[in-house]
């Protein structure tokens, strides 16, 4: 009895151990982000930097949806515009009572247009940029889920859907500028210039803070019974739907809060950038975005930051000096990703380079069988009492 | 009425090019369960190839070069064809069974295809060769060793390194001494025009309108392609390989029918039609890197709607988005219910979606109405095969 509780003792101390260093790798890294890296990098390049923390982000989304529920979405793009949207048109209204945007007086438009009325409210735009990509894509979800259209066809119809938004987005010069786009830089928020430095570096600063706490809702999402429930989604839904779970529910319910971590990632990603058109819902943009993910180890959170981080840093590097070179290098490496490294630079240094390290050091082997059989207290504990007899 | 013929002729000509362009990708789509994204990028293969045959013919003189559109259409399908059967074999193989691997892998290439045309030369065009020989020859040669098993992974590393080395050195070396016949790209990033024949000029008037006769003779060449990959795949006998293939896989390959070969011809089958598509969609405009872009979204749509593995309806739905697709934008319907004053809300709604990219809105939302009703597209596969 009382080496039952030890186990259980032993369990938790080992759990609390390991969520005690995940912390501190945590604090250490938001530490490096956000006080180190503003005092060294030039406010230029740290605009920059910004704007890739703001595509982690929606990495991150993308990866709780392709790389835990095994759904492909190629058309994250829309979300993402949505929630940038949402922000520059509250900057568009910050301007005196009764005045219009100046670039409506351009198409003769003297009315504001309904669904603008409600931006004049940050609470609202706030709640908005989260909600509005949030129900989209719930929507779209439970219209595509509902008749259980899966795999290559849901990722072919969130294609389509994209292209509808930005025909829609692009089309429309009297709603919301079309193809020009909404500039952000040039106006105010809380009468600062969003342009100027110290509003940028707060915008940098708020991205890393939201990149923290999406990352850590990620991770409670993905660690419980729902995430094992994603999982198993992935690897064989037909049968979860045979053991009474209603798939529909959870598919549509990732994907509306996949489409809600979108959103916000396109607010920071507009603020920093300082313009949102409707080329950000380009259909190349979205498969890029899927692409971070693979780079990095699809199914390990982790994997999708540092996948996004670093091919954002090759493609500023290479398409700076080698502009021509560029798309070769990213169709490449989306061949190697996919024949090569299926599981990400994550994957591969989990299952090869780690364990090739340890035996270099004579460490003994980690053994791979799950649960750990040999490792296992109560498996050892059994073994004994077997052996004692 | 003669508005409504009109609508109904520029309906069916755009249903034609898609359901050309659809049609190579709905027989790889049935038969492998592969989204091929490069579809588009095979058709500007196609289209620049018409380019190509159209400088070569330019100095042959008129009775040949009225005649080269006919000698382009078997050239796009064989170089489209090779290109799909080399993309086969080269990546697609080893992802059957991932379909959305393969779907990435497909962009990497049409991503790769699309600056390729921007950037060829003859510099690119040699170090590529070099690169082939070093490789493959290395390869070659290492295979005949008795230890070969053991050493591959670490051979073909190597090799890869060396002979990617040799071709940017020789590059670099040519870049440096060459003259400027060998770096001048041979498209550049600008659109290309393919010229029409005289005899495709004008058109066929009729009932007050123009029939443009290069898009008759699309429709006909649709016909013709959709007649031959019928007869290819109800009477002949790799035809009929292919749709055992499509029925069941595992089995067929238990009676002895090699799937890996017919996997590979289907797969160069539909790059081969994707060749003629874009030989014909070359007559419609200029021809850019990234032609192939503006067609591939509407050709999913045409494969989804019409369902997996049925010629006919991809037909009808190729035919059907066409149409509906020229309707509201051209504002046709609009212009149908403007002579009822109680409809005014109808024809403002449909006034707003009558421009050609707002139309695509509205053919998705139809599409999206469409498929809470039928899921599987128009016919869908029936049986125990047919996935849950």
């Amino acid at each position: 009895m009382s080496s039952e509780l030890n186990t259980g003792v032993y369990k938790q101390k080992q759990r609390r151990q390991k969520r005690l260093i995940e912390a501190g790798i945590i604090i250490a890294i938001a530490f490096i982000l956000a006080v180190i890296l503003p005092a060294v990098l030039p406010a230029f390049r740290l605009r920059l930097f910004g704007r890739f923390l703001a595509l982690a982000i929606v990495a991150l989304g993308i990866d709780l949806i392709w790389g835990y529920t095994g759904l492909l979405s190629l058309g994250h793009g829309i979300f993402f515009a949505l929630g940038g949207y949402a922000i520059a048109m509250h900057l568009k209204l910050q301007i005196p009572e009764g005045q219009l945007p100046e670039f409506f007086t351009l198409y003769g438009v003297d009315k504001l247009p309904w669904f603008w009325q409600p931006f004049y409210s940050f609470p609202f735009t706030l709640i908005a940029l989260v909600v509005i990509p949030g129900v989209v894509a719930g929507l779209l979800g439970y219209l595509v889920f509902r008749n259980r259209i899966k795999g290559v066809y849901f990722s072919i119809l969130t294609q389509a859907a994209l292209l509808v938004f930005f025909n829609f987005f692009n089309g429309q010069q009297k709603l919301i500028n079309g193809t020009n786009g909404l500039k952000t830089d040039t106006e105010k928020i809380f009468d600062l210039l969003v342009s100027s430095s110290a509003v940028q570096r707060t915008f940098y600063i708020l991205t890393v803070i939201c990149l923290i706490l999406i990352y850590l809702l990620c991770r409670w999402l993905t660690s419980g019974r729902f995430g094992r429930l994603l999982i198993a989604i992935r690897d064989d839904e037909t049968r979860v739907r045979f053991s009474g779970y209603d798939t529909t529910g959870f598919k549509v319910l990732v994907f509306a809060i996949s489409g809600a971590i979108a959103g916000i990632a396109g607010a920071l990603y507009t603020v920093q950038t300082g313009i949102i058109t409707p080329t950000i819902m380009q259909v190349a943009f979205s498969i890029e975005m899927v692409i971070w993910v693979a780079v990095g180890g699809r199914g390990t959170l982790i994997g999708a930051i540092i996948g996004t981080l670093l091919v954002r840093l090759a493609q500023t590097f290479l398409s700076e000096r080698f502009p021509q070179v560029w798309l070769f290098f990213q169709g490449a490496l989306f061949l190697t990703v996919v024949t090569v490294l299926p599981n990400g630079i994550v994957g591969w240094f989990r299952d090869y380079a780690w364990i090739k390290a340890r035996s270099l050091f004579g460490l003994k082997q980690q053994l791979i069988t799950y649960p750990q059989i040999e490792e296992d207290p109560e498996i050892q504990r059994e073994r004994d009492q077997l052996t004692r007899k | 009425m003669s508005a409504l013929i009109e609508g109904l002729f520029n309906g069916i000509s755009i249903g034609s090019v898609l359901l050309i362009a659809a049609l190579g990708l709905a027989i790889v789509f049935g038969l492998m369960g592969v989204i091929n994204l490069a579809h588009g990028e095979l058709m500007m293969l196609g289209a620049y190839t018409t380019f190509v045959v159209q400088n070569v013919f330019k100095p042959l003189g008129e009775p040949w070069f009225e005649l080269y559109i006919l000698f382009s259409l078997p050239v796009a399908f064989i170089v489209s064809a090779l290109f799909g059967l080399a993309l086969e074999r080269g990546v697609i193989r080893f992802l059957y069974g991932r379909p959305l691997e393969t779907l990435l892998a497909t962009w990497g290439v049409s991503l790769i295809l699309r600056q390729f045309v921007r950037s060829v030369n003859w510099l690119l065009v040699i170090s590529i060769a070099v690169f082939c020989l070093c490789f493959f020859g290395g390869m070659a040669i290492l295979k005949r060793l008795s230890h070969w098993e053991r050493i591959r992974n670490w051979a073909i590393t190597i090799l890869l390194f060396i002979s990617s080395a040799i071709s940017i050195a020789l590059g670099f070396l040519i870049d440096r001494v060459g003259t400027l016949a060998l770096t001048k790209p041979w498209f550049s990033a600008r659109n290309v025009d393919v010229t029409a024949p005289t005899w495709l000029r004008g058109g066929w008037k009729i009932l007050g309108f123009q029939m443009p006769y290069a898009r008759l003779f699309i429709i006909a060449l649709t016909i013709i392609c959709l007649l031959g990959v019928y007869w290819f795949l109800n009477r002949s006998t790799w035809g009929l390989r292919i749709r055992a293939v499509t029925q069941n896989r595992s089995m067929s390959a238990c009676l002895g029918i090699p799937t890996a070969k017919v996997d590979a011809l289907t797969f160069a089958l539909g790059s081969g039609l994707a060749g003629v598509a874009g030989c014909a969609v070359s007559l419609l405009g200029s021809v850019g890197p990234n032609t192939g872009q503006n067609y591939i979204v509407d050709t999913f749509m045409v494969v989804v709607v019409g369902g997996v593995g049925n010629l006919f309806g991809t037909v009808v739905a190729g035919l059907s988005i066409g149409i509906i697709n020229y309707l509201i934008g051209s504002g046709t319907l609009a212009l149908i219910f403007t002579s009822t004053e109680s409809l005014k809300p109808l024809v403002d709604f449909f006034l707003f979606f009558a421009t050609s990219s707002m139309a695509k809105v509205m053919v998705f939302a139809i599409i999206i109405t469409f498929l809470q009703v039928k899921p599987a597209g128009l016919f869908p596969q029936k049986g125990r095969t047919a996935e849950l």
